[in-house]
């Protein structure tokens, strides 16, 4: 088999048993339509402070919702001793973190869908014009934060207290990432070209350069024991 | 042998002590309190190579699997977080008189305030797991994501904003230092990387001796 093909069978099979225990999604959904009433109890009903801290809530919401869902990545495998089976799977380990990976951008951006959805309805932005450009910051700062968080969440799914471990590892890691996903999403509502926050771009896309290649080659190591 | 560092490094202490209240002259704007430069900037020094000898530990662990290189790894990043403390502390004092404020959100206060909590992060994940093999090879990947992290820490910070006065010892140009100061400053760099030394020395002495009691 090649390593696509395993890669892939990861994913199916996550997303087949997802599909019949609607375990997941579902509360993902619901918790981040929660977010949005704590957000906006949080700023209030002002206008223009809401315009302001926008993108940091939005991002804000991303990385919430993300902590849970990938935090759960590897949550299945422990019934029934499915992690040793994980590790038996012949070949390069390395095509079940691709995998996964895979299965966590998928479930990551459809709630990131539906929270720009959500966002632009309730607090009434016109999302249409700058749409372009918030896909690609949107995508090049998933990348680098679901690269990692599939990582680490191998890493805790076997420690007691995975549930706070995870987030405490995530977090300082993507310090660079928050910055420069907010400051560039902040750059892109006002309707700013893509050119003026090329910086930021270009840091992210080191980043899931990085992130990518590093998870890829020690998730050896992480499946390993 | 590690007696030995540790004599060394506390004359080379005494030296640097000696250097910067006794020998460096009193700076004419900031007066006394640039002196903390002389605790501060080798600080941060003994930070970043601690951090860097566990990105190799990490690596030489992965590939080798010697125990000695994840003892190496796991002390040197204790003494790195604790020389991480250090440069916020000795910066926060210096900078309340400086700048009228403890803290500030400036750019390198934020990227090593980033790095105080990324591997106080690592020092958590040693200590929750509790098999010494898996929470081995989980911190030498750990590491390793950090410390490939670090550049982009200070990238996306710098960016973000800066306050900080440009550095003054390695920028291009002739230098604005008088000799006299960098000469305190290089024998306080040299007091504190022989201190680096015999921490770690002495936490993976007492990590060995911790495996073997476990044993």
């Amino acid at each position: 088999m090649t390593f696509a093909r395993r890669a892939f069978i990861v994913v199916w099979k996550d997303l087949l048993v997802e599909r019949r225990s609607k375990e997941t999604f579902n509360a993902l959904f619901f918790f981040a339509l929660l977010l949005l009433f704590v957000f906006q109890f949080a700023v209030g009903p002002d206008r223009e402070r809401l315009a302001g801290t926008l993108p940091g809530l939005l991002w804000l919401g991303f990385i919430l919702t993300g902590l849970l869902g990938l935090g759960r990545t590897f949550v299945v495998e422990r019934e029934n001793d499915c992690w040793e089976a994980l590790r038996l799977a012949p070949g390069d380990k390395s095509a079940i973190y691709v995998g996964k990976l895979a299965g966590n951008l998928l479930l990551m951006f459809v709630v990131e869908a539906i929270l720009v959805v959500l966002f632009g309805i309730f607090f009434n932005l016109d999302l249409a014009g700058v749409l372009p450009a918030l896909v690609v910051v949107i995508g090049l700062g998933t990348v680098a934060f679901a690269a990692v968080g599939t990582l680490f969440a191998a890493m805790t799914s076997q420690v007691r207290a995975r549930e706070l471990l995870f987030p405490v590892l995530l977090l300082p890691v993507q310090a660079p990432v928050l910055l420069a996903t907010v400051k560039a999403t902040e750059a892109v509502l006002l309707g700013e070209p893509l050119g003026s926050v090329a910086h930021w771009l270009k840091l992210l896309g080191a980043a899931d350069v990085i992130f990518v290649v590093v998870g890829v080659l020690t998730f050896d190591f992480v499946l390993e024991g | 042998m590690v007696r030995i560092v540790g004599g060394v490094t506390l004359v080379a202490l005494a030296a640097g002590l000696v250097m910067a209240f006794g020998v460096a002259p009193r700076e004419v704007t900031q007066g006394n309190v640039q002196r903390i430069m002389y605790v501060h900037v080798p600080s941060v020094w003994v930070a970043y190579l601690a951090f860097a000898v566990v990105l190799v530990a990490s690596i030489v662990y992965l590939a080798r699997r010697v125990d000695g290189a994840d003892r190496l790894a796991h002390a040197s990043a204790e003494v790195g977080v604790l020389f991480t403390g250090l440069t916020i502390a000795t910066g926060s004092i210096w900078g309340k008189p400086t700048w009228g404020t403890w803290w500030t959100w400036d750019a390198r206060l934020t990227s090593v305030s980033i790095l105080f909590v990324m591997y106080l992060g690592y020092l958590l994940l040693r200590g929750m797991i509790e098999d010494p093999d898996q929470g081995a090879r989980y911190a030498a990947v750990l590491g390793i994501v950090a410390a490939f992290n670090i550049p982009l820490v200070h990238f996306s910070v710098y960016w973000w904003r800066t306050l900080h006065q440009p550095p003054s010892l390695m920028k291009p140009g002739p230098g604005t230092m008088p000799g006299v100061i960098v000469a305190a400053l290089m024998v306080n760099f040299v007091a504190f990387s022989l201190l680096y030394v015999y921490f770690v020395a002495k936490r993976v002495n007492l990590l060995r001796r911790e495996a073997e009691a476990a044993a």
